[in-house]
C-alpha cells in the first residue's frame, strides 16, 4: 500500500466544513424565522406573486437561452468534426480563448453594444434609422447568456460528435439509409452523452444567474438569483434567502434528474 | 457547397465570439469617453488603470489567492487520493460522491452556504475566507485529475521498488510521484484558472474592504462603465492568447517530438 487511510483526513474536514456544515446552515436558516422557531414560511414565500414570476421567468429565460445554445452548437460540433486535423484544433483555440476572458467582462462587452449611446446604437442613428432600446430587456439578457454560455455547449457537444465512427455512418448510407435518417438514427443518439453535459453546464448557471441580469437588464428585471442575492446582500434576510435557495437547490436536482434519464453514461462527460 | 456552408457558419460564429471584445479593444484605445464617438488615438485609460491602486490590489489579490488556493487544494486533494487508495470500495464512494457537490451544486448556493457558516463561526470575511472558499471548490477539481493516476500498476511498482530495497519514502519520490505528476498539474492549472475566474463565491464570501479583479469589475460597471475597464479587458484578452498560443506550441512540440522516435 502507497499511502495511509489517515492521509484522506485533512479532505474529509476539508469536506466537513466547507461544503456539508455550509449547506446544511442553508436548510437551518431555510426552515427557521428571526425568532429561531421552525417554520415553512421561507419555503412557502416561494409562491408569492413577485417570487413566482421570477421564479417562472429565470425557467424561461433559461430554457431559451440554453436551446438557443444547442442549435447553434451543434451544427458547429458536425463542422469541426468534419474539418481538418490541424484545423480542428485551431477552431477549438478560437472557441477556449472566449473562456478565458472574464465573463464579467465578456457581459460587459454587450452592455457596450447594446447600450442607448452604445455601438450599435451609434452604427444605427449613423446610417439614419431611429435609435433601437435593446438593454434592459429579456432579449437582452437572452444574449448575454447565450453570448456566456455558448463555449460549454459547443465543447461537449464536439467531444462526443468527434468520437462518432466513421464506419457507422457508412453503413448507415449503404444500407439505403437517407441523410435526415442518418442524422436523427445515428448522429443524434450517439452525441446525447455531450449534450446532456452541455445542457447541464448551460441550463444551471442560466438559471441561477443574478450578475447577467443586472448587468442586461438594468436592475429592471428580476430573476430569481437576483432575489436570493437581494436577500442576502440588500435586506440581510437570511431566512427568506435560505428558504429561497433551497426551493431553487430543488429545481436544479429535478433538472439534472431528468437529464440523466437521456444519459445512460450516467454523467461520466460532464468534465 | 456544403464545404461552403461550413465556412460560413463557421465566420458567423467566430463573428459572434470576437466582435464583442473586438469592440472593447478598439474602444480601449480611444481618447473620448463616449462609446460612440471615435475621439483618437489615445493611451490615457491604460495609463488610468495602471495608477489605479485599488485596481492594482485587486489583480494582486486575485493572483495571490488562486496560487495559495490551488497550492492548498492540490496537496489536500492528492493525500485525498492517496488516502482513498487505502480505503474499502464503499468508503471511496462515499467520498467520491460528497467529493461531487461543490461541482454540480451552482456557484450562489455554494457561495452562500460557505457566507453562512463564516456567520456562523463569527470569522471575520476577507482574504482568509475567500481563499478558504476557493480551495473548497478547487479540492474536487484535483481529486478528479489525479485519481485516475493511481492504480494497481502504481501500487505494483511501489510494491516492487520496497523489495528492492528502497525506502518507503524514497520509493514514493521516485515512484509514485512521477506517476501521479501530469495528474497534480492539471489539477493545479485547472484550480488555479477557475479561482482567477470565479466571481459569484468571491462576492458572497469576501469582505468589505478587499477585492478581485472580478469584484471590482463588478462594482465599477453598476455605478457606470469607465473605458480603463475596456483597457483591462484588452490586456486579459492579449495575456490569455499569449497564454494560451504557448501551452499549444509547447504541446504540439512535445507531439511531434514523440511521433518522430521510433515507435516501440
Amino acid at each position: 500500500m502507497i499511502a495511509r487511510k489517515s492521509y484522506s483526513i485533512p479532505f474529509i474536514i476539508w469536506i466537513f466544513a466547507g461544503t456539508i456544515i455550509p449547506l446544511a446552515s442553508i436548510a437551518y436558516y431555510g426552515f427557521t424565522n428571526r425568532e429561531g422557531n421552525f417554520t415553512f414560511d421561507n419555503i412557502m414565500a416561494m409562491f408569492r406573486g413577485d417570487h413566482l414570476q421570477a421564479l417562472g421567468l429565470s425557467l424561461l429565460l433559461a430554457f431559451i437561452s440554453t436551446l438557443i445554445c444547442l442549435m447553434l452548437a451543434f451544427p458547429m460540433a458536425m463542422v469541426l468534426r468534419e474539418s481538418k486535423y490541424g484545423k480542428q484544433g485551431f477552431l477549438i483555440f478560437v472557441i477556449i480563448l472566449p473562456m478565458w476572458m472574464n465573463f464579467l467582462l465578456r457581459t460587459m462587452a454587450w452592455q457596450v453594444l447594446l447600450e442607448r449611446q452604445g455601438v450599435i446604437n451609434a452604427l444605427i442613428t449613423a446610417v439614419g434609422l431611429p435609435r433601437q432600446e435593446m438593454m434592459n430587456t429579456p432579449g437582452a439578457i437572452v444574449l448575454g447568456m447565450v453570448y456566456d454560455f455558448l463555449p460549454f455547449m459547443i465543447l461537449p457537444i464536439y467531444n462526443t460528435v468527434s468520437k462518432i465512427d466513421n464506419h457507422l455512418i457508412e453503413a448507415a448510407y449503404d444500407l439505403g439509409a437517407t441523410k435526415s435518417k442518418v442524422y436523427t438514427k445515428v448522429i443524434l443518439p450517439l452525441s446525447v452523452p455531450g449534450i446532456v453535459s452541455g445542457i447541464t453546464m448551460v441550463f444551471i448557471p442560466a438559471l441561477t444567474t443574478f450578475v447577467i441580469s443586472n448587468m442586461l437588464g438594468g436592475g429592471k428585471i428580476n430573476l430569481i438569483g437576483n432575489i436570493i442575492e437581494q436577500e442576502f446582500t440588500v435586506n440581510s434576510n437570511w431566512y427568506l434567502g435560505s428558504g429561497l435557495s433551497l426551493v431553487m437547490m430543488v429545481f436544479i436536482i429535478l433538472s439534472m434528474l431528468m437529464l440523466q434519464k437521456f444519459d445512460k453514461t450516467g454523467g461520466a462527460n460532464l468534465i | 457547397m456544403k464545404k461552403v456552408l461550413g465556412r460560413i457558419y463557421i465566420l458567423i460564429i467566430m463573428l459572434f465570439l470576437y466582435l464583442p471584445i473586438f469592440a472593447l479593444i478598439v474602444l480601449s484605445f480611444n481618447e473620448s469617453k463616449s462609446m460612440s464617438v471615435w475621439g483618437g488615438f489615445s493611451l490615457r485609460w491604460y495609463q488610468e488603470l495602471f495608477r489605479s491602486r485599488i485596481m492594482m490590489g485587486a489583480i494582486a489579490n486575485t493572483f495571490s489567492i488562486a496560487i495559495l488556493a490551488a497550492l492548498i487544494a492540490t496537496i489536500v486533494g492528492t493525500m485525498a487520493v492517496l488516502g482513498m487508495a487505502a480505503m474499502k470500495p464503499r468508503a471511496q464512494n462515499v467520498l467520491l460522491g460528497l467529493n461531487n457537490i461543490p461541482m454540480l451544486n451552482a456557484d450562489i448556493v455554494t457561495g452562500i452556504a460557505l457566507m453562512l457558516f463564516f456567520l456562523m463561526v463569527r470569522a471575520p470575511r476577507g482574504y482568509m475566507t475567500i481563499l478558504f472558499s476557493h480551495a473548497t471548490f478547487c479540492i474536487p477539481y484535483v481529486i478528479l485529475s489525479v485519481r485516475p493516476r493511481v492504480n494497481k500498476n502504481t501500487d505494483r511498482l511501489f510494491e516492487a521498488a520496497l523489495d528492492l530495497g528502497a525506502s518507503e519514502r524514497y520509493a514514493f519520490r521516485k515512484i509514485v510521484l512521477p506517476e501521479l505528476r501530469p495528474g497534480i498539474m492539471s489539477g493545479f492549472l485547472l484550480s488555479f484558472t477557475m479561482s482567477v475566474d470565479d466571481f459569484i463565491i468571491t462576492y458572497f464570501t469576501r469582505g468589505a474592504g478587499i477585492n478581485t479583479i472580478s469584484t471590482l469589475i463588478y462594482s465599477e460597471v453598476k455605478v457606470g462603465i469607465r473605458p480603463s475597464l475596456f483597457a483591462l479587458s484588452t490586456i486579459i484578452f492579449v495575456v490569455a492568447l499569449v497564454v494560451l498560443l504557448t501551452v499549444n506550441y509547447r504541446r504540439d512540440k512535445a507531439e511531434k517530438i514523440r511521433s518522430a522516435k521510433p515507435a516501440l
